[in-house]
């Protein structure tokens, strides 16, 4: 009787307590759903956009001491729809055609673009051990405690009410109002809601500015949980919310914020509950701890995985998109052979200039430094085969690399093993890895690929690292987790210019074998899928083969990468190296800089590590100037502005594919082209500029002659 | 100035690839006319050049009197251009009363919405008794009625259609076109792309033939077949071809 009221009364406070936390998971899959639906956007740059109104609010109240209500209003109702209202104009209105996996990525690049934007002109610093204010007066201070059992403070309260408020609002704005239905024809199609006599440009807009407003609301509302205002956190939250909102299939407003409550209240379960049943089943011990903060991830992944209609769940296409121009093809551009032949002897030539020079007269922290590029280029290689060949988004890039250090760490640190041979035991376990994952991952397709591998990369950060026997478990919290520089016979690659010459060949062997890959069977299955993968298999290929066989040499090459890394740091540093977050930076630099090429990779990679020294703190000007003392004023520049850079970077995504550096090359010698015709004044041969005419009928009745349409090869013949 | 709308050396394309080449034609109000050709050869370009869905990048529209060059689509439906774009011409993923309010909330007016979704139901009653399925799940024929029951109750001055007879099946291309006869009772002039030449002809007053993005032919809609023919016949080997006109 007495365990029947004590389980009871448990239970209820394990509801109760779960109750606040599920609050905050609801209200972010609503805000992520209400995205979703007005714009059609899978926005992981939601959390960017809760993470500034937020620090705002934080700002106005805290820092400037402004009453309540105008912080409110400045963050909620000014800056967030500002936000939102930019956003629309200058991003999304333009990818409207754009493939759901552009979209994507470019959301990516702003949820690491708009945080840092809004650091730089507010200059604010995420503060650590100071937590934010909510909305109420003394929101942290006051209790009420209705049944006895668990007490609930004023700003949880008002998250509650505030969330389920603004589910039967959105509801009600969706059922019953006009704008609720032409924000959804919207999404469907903006030029079909044209024909009905609707702007759609403008209701587009208005979708934004809610939703991004809502967005602010529910930064605002959670920030007291916080005790940083650090946009990662928010950027997990968010993660954790889309499994919420995947319950309700990314559409439903109740059944998100259900699935959020039912997210705190299993949780919160758990952590009652397991701790006592792990008193008598000693084997769920190592799971107690871990797995609490892994739930989100399990029900997310769990849920992609085995939840068939989500992948069915396909979006309903634009019947009018053939209005627009086509986009850019994704395979387009192979180059031509004579002038890239020429450029590329000049570019060896300069860069082997460069290493002669680095190699001789570099001090220590250059090497350091160069050696970090050479390191993350040959990373950056996965993302070269999985998002450049493939044409798919992995977002846990950074977790292959990490199985790789750790795997070193393991076997040279604890067992002995010579370091390289760990090394490519990391790279092989990193592989295999990849290969089981991209199993039931790459057949859910795009959007789905890119959250599931973000729930796998969550997963793995949430319960794997804190395994003694896999990542070091919390004695790497202390000791951290050295990892040893190889000794190959006479040569001991402790002497930092080796390292630097055995980083420089593995880079090489990888870009060559890269190349390959490219050019080969593999190569070209991945290109024909990409074009079309009913056309594909309609000829035989079979694309999940061909897709796991990228994903596991993109999980190789990120292992082997991974492994380098931690044997330059010589420690894995899985924090600020590896950690989900710190890899989607990854992606933004390859996917802005060329995610096709070795040589995109590479750029990449000198980005990740030279940018800021040598742009940024103005080195490279004062080499210019022959004096680092002429170097004006305006250096060194915030190495945050590399974040604005390159996350702004990705919005190019959808129309240049091809990155940044190859789209500039191809302007270029369009210019070069179109100015060597003018001089010989006779057409060349027809480049990938030239438009496509129809060719006109020689029989046409008009005695007008067709010159401006007449394709340029026909005149030359 | 009496035409409904009218076509001034008209250019227009996608991108790099340019489509029509100086089209010029006039539609009088409450008058039918076809457009007809081989595929490809611009028919729907002219039809999203005439609702503003695609820019002319030369020449100009007017439409009863005003210039609308280059306006967006929207203002055209508001000046009295109904379109039924070819193919999937509703909303998928609204439901069937659902489309018809997004419609009807603007031409009719909060007022009159449900007197005017009472009426298409009252026009179509199968759409009635699927009033809250996913239009996306209707059958084909189903989704052109539901876009017919629209444009019907909308009264527009203009109505473009495109390949409205496409894959649908004979009956209910029969029914397709006696509402579209209805409609021209009421004085709304039509504008029609279809390769079912002899429907079009028998609905039409006047044709447009079309080769290559321009004009060919424009006369009475009962000549047009025989336009049509001899221009396939022409185009068929160009080389050995001379200009007969």
């Amino acid at each position: 009787m007495t365990l029947a009221a004590t389980l009871g009364s448990d239970l209820l406070r394990a509801l109760l307590q779960g109750t606040p936390p599920g609050t905050v998971y609801a209200l972010i899959a609503l805000g992520f759903v209400l995205t979703y639906k007005t714009s059609g956007v899978f926005n992981l740059a939601f959390g960017a956009q809760a993470s500034i109104s937020a620090a705002m609010y934080y700002k106005a109240h805290t820092d400037w001491r402004w009453p309540i209500l105008p912080a409110l209003i400045v963050s909620v109702f000014v800056l967030a729809p500002g936000v939102g209202l930019l956003l629309e104009r200058l991003v999304f209105r333009h990818l409207r055609t754009a493939s759901s996996v552009a979209k994507i990525v470019v959301t990516l690049g702003l949820s690491i673009a708009v945080p840092s934007i809004f650091e730089l002109v507010f200059q604010f610093q995420g503060v650590a051990g100071r937590t934010p204010e909510g909305i109420v007066p003394n929101g942290a201070g006051v209790y009420y405690d209705p049944f006895g059992v668990y007490p609930f403070s004023r700003n949880e309260l008002m998250t509650m009410a505030v969330a389920v408020t603004a589910m039967l609002g959105l509801a009600a704005l969706f059922k019953f109002s006009a704008l609720g239905l032409q924000m959804r024809a919207v999404v469907e199609s903006p030029r079909m809601t044209e024909l009905n006599g609707i702007r759609a440009d403008r209701v587009s807009a208005l979708s934004w500015a809610l939703s991004s407003s809502f967005a602010g609301m529910a930064g605002v509302l959670i920030a007291p949980r916080f005790n940083t205002l650090a946009a990662p956190d928010f950027f997990n939250l968010v993660v954790v919310a889309i499994a919420a909102a995947v319950l309700g299939k990314l559409v439903s407003l109740p059944r998100a914020l259900v699935g959020g409550f039912c997210l705190g209240w299993i949780i919160a379960l758990l952590g009652t509950f397991l701790p006592r049943w792990s008193r008598t089943q000693t084997w769920l011990r190592p799971f107690q701890e871990n797995l609490t903060p892994s739930v989100p991830f399990l029900v997310l992944f769990g849920v992609l995985v085995f939840w068939p209609a989500i992948r069915r769940a396909r979006e309903a296409s634009d019947p009018l998109s053939g209005v627009d121009p086509p986009p850019s093809s994704v395979g387009s551009g192979a180059r031509g052979a004579s002038r890239p032949r020429f450029s590329r002897v000049i570019g060896l030539a300069l860069l082997v200039g460069i290493g002669v020079i680095v190699f001789i007269r570099a001090d220590t922290s250059w090497i350091f430094l160069v050696t970090q590029a050479v390191v993350m280029s040959t990373i950056y290689l996965s993302v070269t085969v999985i998002t450049g060949l493939a044409g798919q988004i992995s977002l846990c890039q950074g977790t292959f690399a990490a199985i790789g250090g750790f795997t070193v760490f393991q076997l040279a640190d604890r067992h002995g093993v010579s370091v390289l041979l760990a090394a490519v035991i990391g790279a092989v376990i990193a592989a295999a890895v990849g290969a089981v994952l991209s199993l039931p991952v790459l057949r859910l397709g795009g959007v789905w690929t890119a959250v599931a591998t973000l729930a796998f990369a969550y997963l793995f950060d949430s319960v794997l690292v804190k395994i003694s026997w896999i990542c070091g478990g919390g004695t790497s919290l202390l000791q951290g987790t050295r990892v040893p520089r190889p000794v190959v016979g006479p040569w001991d690659f402790a002497d930092d210019r080796s390292f630097l010459v055995l980083t420089v060949i593995v880079f090489i062997v990888v870009a060559f074998a890269v190349t390959q890959i490219r050019s080969g069977t593999v190569g070209r299955t991945l290109s024909a899928i990409s074009g079309s993968e009913v056309a594909a298999e309609s000829i035989g290929i079979s694309p999940a083969r061909a897709r796991v066989t990228a994903f596991a040499v993109s999980a190789f090459i990120a292992g082997l990468g991974g492994a380098l890394l931690s044997i330059h740091q010589r420690n894995v540093n899985y924090g600020s190296n590896f950690s989900p977050f710190a890899a989607l930076f990854w992606l933004v630099l390859v996917v802005s800089l060329g995610a096709r090429t070795v040589q995109g990779a590479a750029q990449a990679g000198a980005a990740f590590s030279l940018f800021d020294t040598l742009i940024l703190r103005g080195t490279f000007m004062g080499w210019i100037l022959r004096s680092s003392k002429r170097i004006p004023e305006i250096f060194p520049i915030n190495p945050k502005w590399r974040f604005v850079f390159f996350g702004l970077g990705t919005i190019q995504f959808a129309r240049h594919p091809e990155g940044l550096v190859e789209h500039g090359k191809r302007q270029m010698r369009r210019r070069v082209d179109a100015l060597r015709k003018r001089r010989t004044g006779s057409g060349g041969s027809i480049d990938d500029a030239s438009p496509v005419s129809t060719p006109q009928p020689s029989s046409e009745p008009s005695n007008e002659t067709d010159t401006a349409v007449v394709p340029v090869g026909e005149t030359t013949r | 100035m009496t035409e409904l709308l009218r076509f001034a050396n008209v250019s227009a394309g996608y991108g790099p690839f340019r489509a029509l080449f100086d089209v010029s034609f006039d539609i009088q109000p409450g008058e039918a006319v076809a457009l007809l050709g081989a595929n490809g050869v611009g028919k729907t370009t002219i039809a999203r050049v005439a609702t503003g869905l695609l820019a002319p990048s030369s020449g100009t529209v007017t439409f009863g009197g005003t210039d609308l060059t280059g306006a967006a689509a929207h203002r055209f439906a508001r000046a009295g251009v109904a379109h039924a774009p070819e193919g999937r011409s509703v909303f998928a993923t609204l439901s069937v009363e659902e489309n018809l309010r997004l419609s009807f909330r603007r031409s009719k007016g909060r007022a009159g919405v449900d007197a005017a979704v009472g009426q298409a139901f009252e026009l179509f009653p199968a759409l009635g008794q699927r009033h809250r399925q996913i239009a996306g799940t209707l059958s084909g024929g189903q989704q052109r009625m539901l876009a017919m029951a629209r444009v019907i109750v909308e009264e527009p001055r203009l109505l473009v259609a495109d390949e409205l007879s496409l894959g649908l099946a004979p009956i209910i291309v029969d029914e397709v076109y006696r509402n579209l006869d209805r409609l021209r009772q009421h004085g709304c002039a039509l504008l029609i792309v279809e390769q079912h030449v002899g429907h079009a002809v028998a609905l039409c007053d006047r044709a447009v033939v079309l080769d290559r993005g321009r004009t060919t032919w424009i006369g009475p809609a009962d000549q047009a077949s025989e336009r049509l023919v001899r221009n396939l016949f022409q185009t068929e080997s160009p080389m050995e071809n001379s200009p007969t006109e």
